[in-house]
């Protein structure tokens, strides 16, 4: 006989400012305010990530007594409230301390208009600095991807949270106590010298202007200026599905024909998709599982096509170093193929060719200077910026984003598929691999291209996946360093059989990725950003006829005319590469 | 020196079953028994790779607590109490004399690197104030002679090691 | 003056018996009480805990008895008890004494606790500046293991216990409950945030029980004696004796066991000696650098938790600071202030913020640049701070500053002054 246990979840009810409210035991008061239609404020909270309690911004009154509402769980009969002239002269006091020990020139500032301090500060009607000012004035701007204004930091410990719990990296951390207290990279190094894996994870999630990519618009500027230089652009998927956001358009909404438009408007030669770059990946990448598989190479095969990843495993899993897939990023292979494939086609000197590439992402800004990626001397993309860099230039041109006509990229390195556009979501790359490896192994046309248990936000997904009788392949879909971690401890210790894991450094891919626009907590506490984005991408691969990679006639006509096949000796040259051990 | 380090690190964390729950005593008998009396970054970084846990977590650890150093100081501490009661008892005396002794002003280490002079807050020997504490010895009641003999019983010790 | 002296319920044995020798403990009636215990049981101590009134000496003067008893329902297989001797409040050294002199009576308090609360492990968290006295607290446990008062089946009682030392590594702060357990996690000193609480997910997020050295070594004294004999001591709301630490400008700084309810002038014109070289009086601070500031004119202050609390400060950590007429009142703030600036943990915004703005005032005091606007910003901050700071820290800090300020409102008239002279 089965026993059933009926759990049934406790419910308590409080008082908050008058109004009854009945929340799940374990809630916080301040999600218990935010159901009865009350944004207590914060700054050091982020949901499910920072709950410390420390810039006490949220102080309430609780029975009385002033407490923090991030952290104080929801009692029977509480008695809270949240709007007296008590509760609003602390929080002014407190947000005045925090500015005060602040660098405040809001209009030079990355964050003004999209910043929770500034936003705080004209909430709550804090109209005058009641403290003199003092704080640190420390730039570490060495490392390619990441800049520290320590003069804008505010403690609020987000970035140590993510940077040690969610990406098990750790070179941020609280140091030092007292009015000395900050944080600072390990031994106040600079990001460069440590083993940042460059992902941008802790940009994303300071409420303030402390963390910035490094920026690059000035170089694509120059070289947009530059008569002799043939520039072309590339954008990566995820891209399209963020950058409205930052023109207003609702978290999800796809803009890829606005975006290719603005490109042309900005004065780039010509449009391409990393798409398409995306669908020859899947071409490399499969051909090398299979051939590992079928002559017992070194499994499992793991992606790399996120570099965030690729730098975590060369500094924490040296070992695995030979799992690693020996094909370059999407962003990569499309440069080397644009300086060589493209160059030829059209008469035209590799060295006047300057790749532009738009990413999602701020470890890309490394990749492109690795000299492993370097084809004959030959650096395979120029410059890589993020999409929030990309809208900033397009506001600089003053062009009206929201106006513009939905255009096409141009021919031939513009052609992709669906398989290719899913790569911006965790899990996109294992499904548009298993599309067309499931057909190259049963040599039909596989129907069904939908492999939902790979999508989704699950920190590790894991499929058996019955490709005949004969064949089954084991997958994993790992997400977010922490779950990297996880997995890879039980493979490094060989206590799992999978044949091909995908690896992405940021949390739910790289639509979520260091690169992307930033949304305040208050925001992503309503909204699951990762989800709506990758929405767009899953809409956009349901939209189009073609959905597998080999599909992509273009890819096809590539491999006919310049590649020959798949990992070819000229394949491995332009579009393969190696790694660094750097422990 | 990385390999000395290596093994010094290797012996200590295995003497406390590499668990980082002891980080802190592992770090202290680290930088006793290192060259500079400091945890060096070189040494963070081995502890943190024998002891599972990220390096900024060490760095946190070493730059939050007194007692712990990320710089180099010297292999005796003097450290002055400038607390509430010894400042009432006037302790101000006592640090000139160590200055003149030493050489070297608060804050800063002998050029032979033998002695370090801070101040410190309480030590809880507020009966003798103006306290001092020289490593994990603690004096009251000096006068200017009494200074003298004791940093000069120091630098014997010293020179023996 | 009425003569005045110490009294010794809790300082019995001090220099009765040969401090480092358990057998000479034994001799001098040690480890009786926990005799009492593991004859009598434990419903019987906790009792006599109940009703000694003993509130716990780390400063919080939060019933024993109560905090023993919520301990004991705290159920999982592993529970701590640790010995708060962190003595971190500068004029403190009380412990200090209890450790060096009476070290097997701490120990034995610590295994009734441990006892009546059925905790398994124990530690005593010793501060690093005492690291002169660790060699002597260990060998008494190694010899309380010898002679299986620690370890396996206590004294064939089928209780275990197992103790061990741990060093602080120099942080004052490490001496609040969470922040002890985190650095004994091997991590900095920063409180968490409550609830939970210490005794319900501390060391390891198991339930562990904080109690301070004065208050384990009462709880011997108290089962040796009987609640009644310590009631004999004291008033009615502060039930028995203290020990105090009083240091400065007397002429007998030292370690003191009074009943509580003495005068500030009996303990500094009594016990001390007087003031020293017969200068004028002109405060004390009390129960350590969170502690209040009391001018001399209220030295008839009974030294009780009750009449504290009426003059706006608490018992604290039992230190008493005596300043004479040459000690600047504010120049003594810029030395409590500087303390905290350098202690405080740096989590919260209120006191890591709010010390620096502290400093930044005092400093402008002490350069003679200070206006009336920075007394203004000084009452903000004392505000901010006292009211939402995340511990014990950020919220005590404030009471010397807000005594010194309601007992000596001429002394901050020199806010306005500089704000004159800034005008000329
Ligand atoms: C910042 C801070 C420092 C403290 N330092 C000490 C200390 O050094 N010794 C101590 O016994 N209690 C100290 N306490 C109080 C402890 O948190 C705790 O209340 C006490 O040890 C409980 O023991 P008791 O019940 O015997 O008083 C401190 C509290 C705070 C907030
Ligand atoms: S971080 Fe925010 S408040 Fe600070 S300067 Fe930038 S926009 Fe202004
Ligand atoms: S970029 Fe990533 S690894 Fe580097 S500091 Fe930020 S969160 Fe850590
Ligand atoms: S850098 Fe940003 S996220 Fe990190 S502590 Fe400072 S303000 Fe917070
Ligand atoms: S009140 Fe002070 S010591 Fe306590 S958590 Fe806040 S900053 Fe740290």
């Amino acid at each position: 006989m089965k026993t059933v246990m009926l759990t049934i979840e406790k419910k308590v009810t409080l008082t908050i400012d008058g109004k009854k409210v009945t929340v799940p035991e374990g809630t916080t008061v301040l999600e218990a305010a935010k159901t009865a239609g009350i944004h207590i404020p914060t700054l050091c909270y982020l949901e499910d990530i920072n709950k410390v309690g420390a810039c006490r911004i949220c102080t309430v009154e609780v029975n009385n007594r002033l407490q923090a509402a991030c952290i104080l769980p929801a009692e029977e009969g509480m008695v809270v409230k949240t709007n007296t002239s008590r509760v609003r002269q602390l929080r002014k006091h407190i947000l005045a301390l925090i500015l005060a020990n602040h660098d405040s020139n809001c209009p030079t500032c990355i964050r003004n208009n999209n910043c929770e301090l500034q936003t705080l500060a004209n909430e709550l009607n804090l109209r005058e600095e009641i403290f003199e000012r003092e704080y640190a004035r420390h730039v570490d701007d060495m490392s390619p991807s990441v800049v520290r204004d320590d003069s804008k930091c505010i403690n609020c410990g987000r970035c140590v949270s993510i940077c040690n719990e969610v990406q098990t990296v750790g070179v941020l951390g609280f140091v030092h106590r007292s009015d000395r207290t900050k944080v600072a990279p390990v031994y106040d190094k600079s990001l460069a010298e440590l083993s940042c894996i460059n992902c941008g994870q802790c940009i994303v999630n300071c409420p303030v202007g402390a963390l910035r990519e490094k920026d690059n618009t000035d170089l694509v500027w120059e070289a947009l200026a530059d008569k002799s230089k043939y520039v072309i652009v590339q954008t990566a998927p995820a891209v399209r599905a963020a950058l409205g956001e930052e023109f207003g358009l609702p978290i999800g909404t796809g803009v890829t024909g606005k975006m290719v438009a603005a490109l042309r408007r900005l004065g780039f030669d010509k449009v391409f998709d990393t798409n398409f770059a995306a669908d020859v990946t899947i071409m490399e990448e499969g051909t090398e599982l299979l051939g590992r598989i079928q002559s017992g190479g070194v499994l499992p095969l793991i992606t790399s096509c996120s570099p965030g990843w690729i730098k975590f495993c060369e500094h924490k899993y040296p070992e695995l170093i030979p799992n690693l897939s020996s094909c370059k990023s999407p962003q990569n292979m499309m440069g080397a193929l644009l300086k060589s494939h493209y160059a030829k086609m059209n008469g035209l000197d590799p060295k006047d060719i300057f790749v532009v590439s738009v990413m999602p992402c701020t470890a890309k800004k490394f990749e492109v200077q690795r000299e492993e990626l370097e084809v004959d001397g030959i650096r395979d993309v120029d410059v890589s910026i993020t999409t929030r860099e990309l809208a900033q230039m397009i506001k600089e041109a003053r062009i009206d984003f929201l106006r513009l006509e939905d255009e096409h990229f141009d021919e031939y390195y513009g052609e992709s598929t669906g398989a290719a556009v899913i790569f911006g979501a965790t899990g996109g790359v294992m499904e548009a691999a298993i599309r067309t490896v499931a057909d190259i192994l049963t040599g039909q046309e596989i129907e069904e291209v939908n492999y939902e248990f790979v999508r989704g936000m699950e920190g590790v997904k894991e499929a058996r996946i019955k490709i005949n009788e004969d064949i089954t392949l084991n997958v994993a879909v790992v997400h977010g360093g922490a779950n990297i971690t996880a997995l890879l401890d039980k493979v490094k210790n060989g206590e799992t059989d999978y044949h091909f894991i995908e690896v992405m450094a940021c949390p739910g891919g790289c639509v979520n990725g260091g690169g992307q626009p930033i949304v305040p907590d208050k925001i992503k506490m309503e909204i699951n950003v990762p989800v709506e984005r990758a929405k767009a991408l899953y809409r956009a691969d349901s939209a189009v006829k073609r959905r597998k990679s080999h599909q992509n006639p273009m890819v096809k006509k590539l491999y006919e005319d310049f590649l020959g096949e798949p990992n070819s000796e000229l394949a491995h040259k332009l579009l393969h590469t190696t790694y660094v051990n750097r422990q | 020196m990385s390999k000395e380090l290596e093994l010094l690190t290797d012996q200590v964390c295995a003497g406390y079953g590499y668990d980082p729950v002891n980080l802190l005593p592992i770090l202290q008998e680290i930088q006793q028994r290192s060259e500079g009396n400091y945890i060096s970054e070189e040494a963070a970084r081995i502890i943190a790779r024998k002891l599972n846990i990220t390096e900024s977590r060490v760095y946190d650890v070493v730059t939050y607590f007194s007692a712990l150093s990320a710089v180099p100081r010297g292999d005796v501490i003097v450290q002055i109490c400038n607390s509430t009661t010894c400042s009432i008892c006037d302790n101000r005396e006592l640090v000139t004399w160590f200055e003149d002794e030493l050489g070297v002003k608060v804050g800063e280490t002998t050029p032979d690197n033998k002695f370090t002079l801070i101040y410190t807050h309480c030590i809880g020997a507020c009966d003798i104030a103006p306290a001092v504490r020289i490593n994990h010895d603690v004096y009251g009641g000096l006068t200017r002679e009494k200074v003298r003999e004791l940093v000069a019983s120091y630098r014997a010790k010293e020179a023996v090691k | 003056m009425k003569q005045v002296h110490e009294v010794h319920f809790i300082t019995e044995l001090f220099g009765k018996y040969d401090g480092s020798s358990l057998q000479s403990y034994l001799e001098a009636g040690g480890f009786k009480p926990l005799q009492q215990l593991l004859a009598g049981g434990s419903e019987k101590i906790l009792k006599e805990i109940d009703e000694s009134g003993l509130q716990g000496r780390g400063g919080a003067a939060y019933p024993t008895g109560r905090k023993l008893r919520q301990f004991l329902s705290e159920k999982a297989p592993r529970k701590f008890v640790v010995c708060n001797a962190d003595e971190g409040e500068p004029g403190t050294f009380k412990d200090r004494e209890l450790l060096r002199r009476n070290i097997y009576q701490v120990i034995e308090g610590m295994i009734i606790t441990a006892v009546c609360t059925q905790a398994g492990e124990g530690i005593i968290y010793v501060r690093e500046e005492y690291t002169n006295i660790h060699d002597h607290i260990e060998q008494a446990i190694e010899s309380c293991y010898q002679h299986n008062y620690l370890g396996k089946n206590i004294l064939g009682s089928g209780f275990s216990f197992e103790l061990r030392l741990f060093s602080g590594a120099g942080s004052y702060v490490c001496g609040e409950g969470f922040a002890m357990c985190e650095s004994m996690e091997g991590k900095s000193g920063r409180p968490r945030t409550k609830p939970p609480y210490v005794k319900q997910a501390g060391f390891l997020n198991l339930p562990t029980l904080v109690i301070n050295t004065e208050t384990l070594s009462a709880i011997v004294s108290i089962i040796r004696h009987g609640a009644h004999e310590f009631r004999k001591y004291g008033t009615a709301e502060s039930p028995g004796t203290k020990l105090i630490s009083v240091s400065g400008k007397v002429e007998r700084p030292g370690v003191y066991e009074i009943p509580f309810g003495l005068t500030i002038n009996e303990i500094v014109n009594g016990l001390a000696g007087g003031m020293k070289n017969g200068k004028k009086g002109n405060f004390v601070q009390i129960g350590g650098a969170s502690g209040g500031i009391l001018p001399a004119r209220l030295w008839d202050t009974k030294y009780t938790y009750e009449d504290f609390s009426r003059a706006g400060m608490s018992v604290g950590s039992g230190a008493i600071v005596v300043a004479d007429t040459e000690t600047k009142l504010l120049d003594y703030l810029k030395v409590v202030q500087d303390f905290f600036n350098h202690e405080s943990c740096g989590k919260c915004t209120p006191c890591r913020e709010g010390n620096r703005q502290l400093r930044i005032i005092f400093d402008k005091i002490a350069a003679g640049t200070a206006t009336a606007e920075d007394f203004y910003r000084m009452e903000i901050v004392l505000d901010v701070m006292g009211s939402t700071s995340l511990c014990g820290s950020g919220k005590t800090e404030v009471v010397p500053f807000n005594t010194a300020i309601k007992y000596f409102p001429e002394e901050f008239a020199v806010f306005a002054e500089f704000e004159k002279r800034a005008v000329i």
